[in-house]
């Protein structure tokens, strides 16, 4: 890996990781429910792109799996909390 | 075998747009005023790193082995399919909870409370 690179990957994890912690502010004063739902969808994606970056890093195949498993389960979260506050029941 | 430079230069300048791209999201989650506007930064992360980030992992593993690695695609593919469904609900979500609340500026119900329902079996005459 060049130097190049590892500094990107370091810059870009750095980022990330600033970008979650402000999510992380808005998820804890937001004002409504729906707030925090957001903040935690942008913080799920946040950490599938940091596994994504950490398999670029390492040049290993299985973070990649582990970010899809991420980005699935958090769609299916995200979409269970947004039903919850819609309807008052995930499934009805 | 060893990338040459410009690969790694690419990869580089990929990874920091989407590092840009997702400070960018999460800073105008925290600073905008209401849900409605805070519903769009979210995108940046959805769209613009992600693709940025895929795209990098793309180039990177094809380089590394020498054979085109597109699996990474179907993450783009799984996010540009889920991410409509959650931002439409979420804001199902939050126009049902804001009529709930009594806020005054919100749009009127496509269906009001009583309407007869669009689909309904019309009245034999």
């Amino acid at each position: 890996m060049s130097p190049l690179l590892s500094l990107a990957v370091t810059f870009t994890l750095c980022a990330y990781g600033l970008a979650m912690l402000l999510a992380l502010a808005r998820l804890l004063r937001g004002p409504s429910a729906q707030d925090r739902v957001l903040a935690l969808d942008l913080i799920n994606i946040l950490g599938m792109l940091l596994a994504l970056v950490l398999g670029i890093r390492y040049s290993s195949d299985t973070y990649f799996e582990a970010a899809l498993l991420i980005a699935l389960f958090g769609f299916v979260g995200t979409a269970a909390m947004a039903k919850f506050l819609l309807r008052g029941e995930v499934i009805e | 075998m060893t990338a040459p430079w410009w690969i790694d230069a690419l990869v580089a300048l990929l990874l920091v747009t989407s590092g840009v791209f997702a400070l960018a999201a999460a800073w105008g989650v925290l600073r905008l005023k209401n849900f409605y506007q805070r519903m769009h930064p979210p995108a940046l992360a959805f769209v613009w790193a992600a693709w940025c980030v895929t795209l990098a992992a793309i180039v990177h593993f094809s380089a590394a082995t020498g054979a085109l690695a597109l699996h990474s695609w179907i993450i783009i593919v799984l996010l540009s399919i889920t991410t409509p469904v959650t931002a439409m609900l979420l804001a199902r979500a939050a126009l049902f909870r804001g009529r709930e609340a009594g806020q005054r500026d919100l749009p009127p119900p496509l269906q009001p409370h009583g309407a007869p329902a669009l689909l309904a079996p019309k009245e034999p005459h």
